[in-house]
């Protein structure tokens, strides 16, 4: 069995979303970056059937240099090599990514393509859609259990919805569907000497084209403070009355 | 230009579509797949004979009403549909789009945490509205029914939703809870959310959680309340040691009313609140359960 899985480095937002000067991008000067959340539980996933029955995973993601760090994370989970397309830090969009990723994925030839629902920052719902067409392969989305038997994927959805397909297959995953374990070092350490090949990939212009960001405008509210401590339950309990949920 | 809006059923998210579709047209024609769902305002309705779901045949149907300008529900079905419809119809699409002026268009990024301006270069422009972004306007006019079957391809049906497996748990659902008690790191540990299950029941109400409380093991996903979890909606939200992320804050933006309890008064989170209380989650929760207690007796 051979599983890709197709991952993107998004930054540790926190609480607050900052701009930079050319509104193009969130200032990430003091912030860490992760593996978006839905396509960390799609590494777990793969390393899971790899254990399993037997394989290889291959972890793919398209963006900076610096997205290395994240392939070392998903190399840590128990990957076993990864691919870095490597841009210039400047965003592609949905078919232009789309088109970089098949290109790895058709040399690979895997059975089953791994993707995250929709990634954490730009939310397009459509890239491993699009690279499930180009692949000609069946494609399901919003996976929240999967099992592969006798070159069949069963797949559920959140609703309950149950898929069955044929292998080979695209798939997407929710957060969820497991929870991804926590690298040991030795695990660590075996990452840094697994293989990363970078290649550079080229974008034509792209169709859906992003002008500027916005922070939206908060709920610009102050917190009316019922009290500090154990003390503040009276306070509490009667404004609970007042809402009506008391 | 002509303008056509993917209507899944009666449900708020198709109507906050259709609602978003005649802003843009004054004529929109709809598709809905099964029984024909309350298309008020619409010009036709195509309905389309696809046997049960299956996204790449609804796509198909889409495909060959050939509008120019085609709008969906920002749901899972109505994101995955569209995606289909944009490589059949080698089309531009955005999703979680809030506002669309021609070419240009509003979308939600980071569960609407933050928006982006967008410009589509195409013949076909694709959009999915993000839920509950749009509020539903009502409209005179009953559309003309049309039914047709779609031309299919094989590959089409190859995927399709078969049975439907029971994932309810009997309970309340946290994203129909009228209160959510949700704990984050500040709970302290799995144990630590006893005293928050013992309000949340006081309150008719559900527990949820954070993002990390999750990551931690200390709680089920089905717990979490987030951009990665689930959107919640209740009359009163109450986060309990939440510092307010914005992973966690694009899960609870529908909340009516929010009770933020947190030991640090300059957390995140109260800039969304609308009222706090100041301490140590582990002290301050069960003070209020015996309060309330107290005041029922």
């Amino acid at each position: 069995m051979k599983l890709v899985v197709c991952v993107k480095r998004v930054p540790l937002t926190g609480g607050k979303m900052v701009l930079t000067a050319d509104q193009r991008a969130i200032e990430t000067r003091h912030l860490g970056f992760t593996v978006s959340p839905h396509e960390e539980c799609g590494v777990e996933e793969a390393v899971r059937i790899v254990e399993a029955q037997g394989g290889e995973v291959v972890v793919v993601t398209l963006g900076p240099p610096e997205a290395e760090e994240q392939l070392r994370e998903m190399l840590a989970l128990g990957a076993d090599r990864a691919i870095l397309l490597e841009t210039d830090g400047s965003e592609w969009d949905p078919e232009a990514t789309a088109a970089a990723l098949t290109e790895v994925i058709e040399g690979e030839a895997p059975d089953l393509v791994i993707f995250g629902n929709e990634s954490a920052d730009s939310g397009g719902y459509q890239v491993g859609i699009r690279v499930a067409h180009a692949l000609g392969r069946p494609v399901v989305t919003g996976l929240k259990a999967l099992a592969l038997e006798d070159g069949v994927l069963r797949g559920q959805q959140e609703t309950g919805d149950v898929y069955r397909v044929p292998l080979p297959a695209v798939v997407s995953v929710k957060e969820g569907i497991n929870l991804p374990r926590y690298p040991s070092v030795p695990a660590k350490l075996r990452a840094r000497k697994k293989p990363v090949e970078r290649r550079t990939p080229t974008a034509g212009p792209p169709r859906l084209e992003m002008v500027r960001l916005v922070v939206p405008e908060g709920r610009g509210k102050q917190a009316e403070v019922l009290g500090e401590g154990p003390a503040a339950a009276p306070a509490v309990v009667e404004l609970l009355q007042r809402l009506g949920v008391a | 230009m002509s303008t056509l809006v993917l209507l899944e059923g009666a449900d708020d998210l198709s109507l906050q579509a259709l609602t978003f579709a005649r802003r843009l047209d004054t004529a929109v024609d709809a598709i809905a797949f099964g029984e024909p769902p309350p298309a008020p305002g619409v010009r036709t309705l195509h309905v389309a004979e696809v046997d049960g779901y299956a996204p790449q045949a609804w796509a198909r149907a889409i495909a060959q009403l050939r509008a120019t300008t085609i709008v969906a529900p920002g749901s899972d079905r109505g994101n995955e549909v569209l995606a289909h419809a944009a490589v059949m119809l080698d089309g531009v699409l955005a999703a979680n789009v809030i506002e669309a002026n021609g070419d240009e268009v509003t979308r939600q990024r980071w569960g609407g945490s933050l928006l982006e301006q967008a410009r589509l270069h195409g013949d076909v422009r694709l959009m999915t509205v993000a839920p509950h972004a749009v509020a539903v306007e009502p409209a005179e006019g009953e559309p003309a029914v049309e039914r047709f079957t779609p031309q299919l391809h094989d590959a089409d049906l190859v995927v399709r939703a078969g049975e439907r497996v029971d994932t309810s748990t009997g309970g309340l659902s946290l994203a129909e809870a009228p209160v959510v008690v949700s704990g984050g790191r500040g709970v302290g540990s799995a144990e630590g959310f006893g005293a928050l299950e013992e309000l949340a029941g006081l309150l008719g109400g559900v527990v949820g959680c954070s993002r990390a409380v999750t990551s931690a093991g200390w709680r089920p996903h089905t717990d979490q309340v987030g951009q990665t979890g689930t959107k919640i909606s209740p009359d009163l939200y109450i986060p309990c040691g939440i510092s307010g992320a914005t992973q966690h804050m694009a899960g609870c933006k529908g909340a009516k009313k929010l009770l933020a309890i947190n030991s640090d008064p300059e957390a995140p989170i109260m800039a969304s609140a609308d009222y706090a209380v100041i301490g140590d989650v582990g002290e301050i929760v069960p003070a209020i359960t015996a309060e309330l207690r107290r005041v029922r007796a």
